[in-house]
């Protein structure tokens, strides 16, 4: 748990000034005339417990940071924030749910607020406010955090997978560019095989991974979960056609994948194994990191998802919007705060402190110099916009949140893939899954 | 005057009231001894066992009160192919794991009770796999049997025996054997210290009567050891058993019950489903569904160690 200081948010400022971000005095002015012309006041004494996802790029946690620290300078609000691993998050928040204290806000993944609608304050105030101030919000990410007419939490922002590849290696298979549908996809993939430079995506129960990547599939060939009226669809003959091409794929990939967790690919990718992944922006900003690693930095690139007989981007990007509890003493402090993360002074300079890591969610931020600092990484700037909801075409909310969390569509496309059921039994257990979920 | 005699005398001897037993009487004085016991028994058991229960009836969320559904979760599971497999999988990783906990634990014990060099550090070096914290070890076998890093694919790659990387976890057998191996690793020396301890307590001179009367090694064993061992053996066990059963962060640490739901436990599917899906009715019901097999171990247990006359003093059957 970290209690901020201004020296400590001092000492913590030179990688921030090195990406060009406010820090120091400049940012403590920004701080202060802030919380003197915002809508909220904080009440008096107020004393914040944040939990939020451990970073993986070190400079966004600085520039996260140094907001807290600023926040509280200028508002003299108590911010104890501390970290937990992304899959811990949400149990610890639904823990702090039942109990009805613990936690005053969580930043966590995908439609977390959707879990317990009921447990959470209302942030109606805040989002209107940043919408109309910058831009408005991303469709992808007012679905997520809305329930009817009310935000159950405010969409911070998008961690956008794309594909992560070794240049070198798909110019040898004889792609010069990126395929940008499905068939040169897992053309390009098989040659990668032939020149033992396999790729390798996710197929065990990794939470961002494995279901970003394969509900793209899905939804690439216009098969969905649920319709809009939320009933089960999944056993179809577009589902059938997506896992035919799932598998397919799957035959060209690393032998290993049907165990990978969220690291693995990571890994694997660094160690010079995996020549083609989908990913956060985190293997390549890691590899720029090391010196050791000059050649396969420059090696790597990135490119969108290719799109599917559907004929649009069909991308489940990872969301992490952050929530407050109704329960909290101090609801005026938490709105302020989640008020002031997302102004502009604070928010460009830590997208610049996540190096693309951070997509936003706001319309404004498309300009954010990040993704114009390094042209690789550029297409991660899309992925709010491209990102249908985690509930596809169906409705957001705790069941569709169920689902990813239950894991029905990688186990579905991993039933498949790794042979250990037909393509009609995998459906008809997906099926049956979601039947439970959405009953 | 007797009239006037007697009331004075009866209103000074008072009856007793309940209350006045309940302080004085020696076995209600016994009760409340207990009360402290049966209070913590009742906060920390019964009511979490009970509300789990209960709950397991409802369609409770997180963070929301269910409606009383009756047995809807427990249909849904009676039809559901990833709970069963749960089932086949706990059972599977039970018996194997225990099965050989137990052969190699009573190994090391009937080892460790000889005499031997450096007896002490050796008894020491067998707890190590116990002090280790669980995740710690998941996280070390996690890596042993990484696809792509595993140490073990790697030796074997050096020596020539294998030309790729042996798929560990991202096979379905593979992956079983791998938890139960690391499930064993881990339990051991519970069983072998503990049986150590039963050991130490049979008395030397039947050994030398034993060997006086001519009797080889396995005849000691047969008749001697094991026979005085057996109560120790039916404890082990039934913690063994239970603790096996029960199992969540080996394999939640190693390969949270992949792949393809192949190493899901009951108990790590309870936890998927309650807490991070969201379903604490359908959660609890697969935890409740798990108590018949829990009740079963201790059962057999418990009569079997009732069945031994021992217990009353006397000579086995």
């Amino acid at each position: 748990m970290h209690d901020f200081t201004r020296r400590s948010l001092l000492q913590g400022g030179t990688a921030l000034a090195a990406a060009g971000a406010l820090t120091g005095p400049a940012l403590f002015d920004f701080a202060k005339a802030w919380a003197q012309a915002a809508p909220w006041k904080p009440e008096s004494g107020a004393k914040l417990t944040v939990m939020r996802w451990r970073r993986f790029v070190p400079a966004e946690d600085e520039a996260f940071n140094a907001m807290v620290a600023a926040f509280k300078s200028a508002t003299g609000v108590e911010m104890n924030v501390f970290s937990e691993a992304f899959e811990d998050v949400q149990p610890k928040a639904s823990v702090s749910a039942n109990t009805g204290s613990g936690l005053d806000l969580v930043w966590g993944l995908h439609t977390l607020p959707q879990l317990f609608p009921t447990k959470v304050l209302k942030m109606n105030d805040v989002a209107d406010y940043l919408g109309k101030k910058y831009g408005g919000w991303t469709d992808a990410a007012q679905k997520t955090c809305m329930l009817g007419n009310d935000w159950l939490g405010i969409p911070v922002a998008t961690i956008g997978g794309y594909m992560t590849y070794r240049k070198s290696a798909t110019d040898k298979a004889g792609f010069k560019e990126f395929p940008k549908d499905f068939p040169g996809f897992l053309e390009m993939c098989k040659a990668l095989k032939a020149n033992n430079t396999p790729a390798g995506f996710a197929l065990g129960h990794a939470t961002g991974d494995a279901n970003g990547w394969l509900h793209w599939i899905l939804w690439g060939h216009n098969a969905w979960t649920v319709d809009k009226d939320d009933k089960v669809i999944i056993n179809s003959p577009e589902t059938a056609k997506a896992l035919e091409y799932c598998k397919a794929l799957s035959d060209t990939f690393i032998p290993g994948t049907a165990s990978w967790n969220d690291g693995s690919n990571n890994k694997a990718f660094l160690a010079g194994e995996l020549f083609c992944t989908a990913n956060g922006i985190s293997i390549y900003v890691a590899a720029k990191d090391d010196p050791t690693k000059k050649e396969l930095t420059e090696d790597t690139y990135h490119a969108l998802y290719p799109v599917g007989p559907i004929g649009k981007p069909t991308e489940l990007q990872l969301a992490v919007p952050i929530l407050a509890f109704n329960f909290t003493k101090y609801p005026n402090a938490a709105k302020a705060f989640v008020a002031f993360m997302l102004e502009k002074e604070n928010y460009d300079k830590w997208l610049t402190g996540a190096r693309g890591y951070l997509t936003q969610t706001l319309n404004a931020y498309e300009t954010s110099p990040v993704w114009t600092a390094d042209p690789k990484n550029a297409y991660f700037a899309q992925a709010s916009k491209r990102a249908l909801p985690a509930s596809g075409i169906g409705k957001v909310g705790e069941k569709a949140a169920t689902a990813i969390a239950d894991f029905v569509v990688v186990d579905m496309f991993a039933n498949y893939c790794t042979g250990s059921k037909d393509a009609k039994t995998a459906m008809a257990e997906a099926e049956r899954q979601l039947k439970r979920i959405y009953r | 005057m007797a009239d006037i005699a007697l009331t004075p005398a009866k209103s000074q001897i008072r009856e007793a009231t309940s209350w006045d037993q309940l302080k004085h009487n020696r076995n209600w004085l016994g009760f409340w001894f207990m009360v402290p016991a049966m209070a913590f028994l009742i906060l920390f058991l019964a009511y979490p066992l009970g509300l789990g229960i209960w709950l397991s009836f409802t369609d409770t969320k997180i963070g929301r009160v269910g409606q009383f559904i009756g047995y809807e979760n427990y249909e849904w599971l009676w039809d559901d192919g990833v709970f069963w497999l749960s089932v086949f999988n706990t059972l599977l990783y039970t018996f194997l794991a225990s099965a050989i906990k137990f052969g190699i634990g009573l190994y090391l014990a009937l080892l460790l009770n000889e005499n031997m060099p450096f007896k002490a550090m050796l008894r020491a070096a067998v707890l190590i796999p116990f002090i280790v914290p669980t995740v710690l070890s998941a996280l070390a076998f996690w890596w042993i049997f990484d696809s792509q890093f595993s140490i073990i694919s790697w030796s074997l790659k050096q020596m020539g025996l294998i030309t790729q990387n042996i798929n560990f976890l991202g096979d379905t057998t593979w992956a079983r054997i791998c938890v139960i191996f690391a499930n064993i690793w881990r339990g051991v020396p519970f069983v072998a210290i503990t049986l150590l301890a039963g050991l130490q307590t049979v008395s030397p001179s039947l050994y030398e009567a034993a060997t006086l009367d001519g009797a080889s090694r396995w005849q000691m064993f047969r008749h001697i050891t094991y026979p005085l061992l057996t109560p120790i053996i039916a404890v082990v066990m039934t913690f063994s058993v239970l603790f096996t059963f029960t199992d969540f962060q080996l394999i939640w640490a190693m390969t949270r019950g992949g792949p393809v739901n192949a190493t899901h436990l009951m108990a790590t599917l309870s936890y998927q489903r309650a807490i991070i899906g969201g379903q604490l009715g359908e959660g609890a019901a697969i935890a409740s569904a798990m108590i018949p097999f829990l009740l079963a171990a201790i059962m057999i247990s418990w009569f079997g160690l009732q069945r031994r006359k021992w217990q009353q003093g006397e000579n086995n059957d």
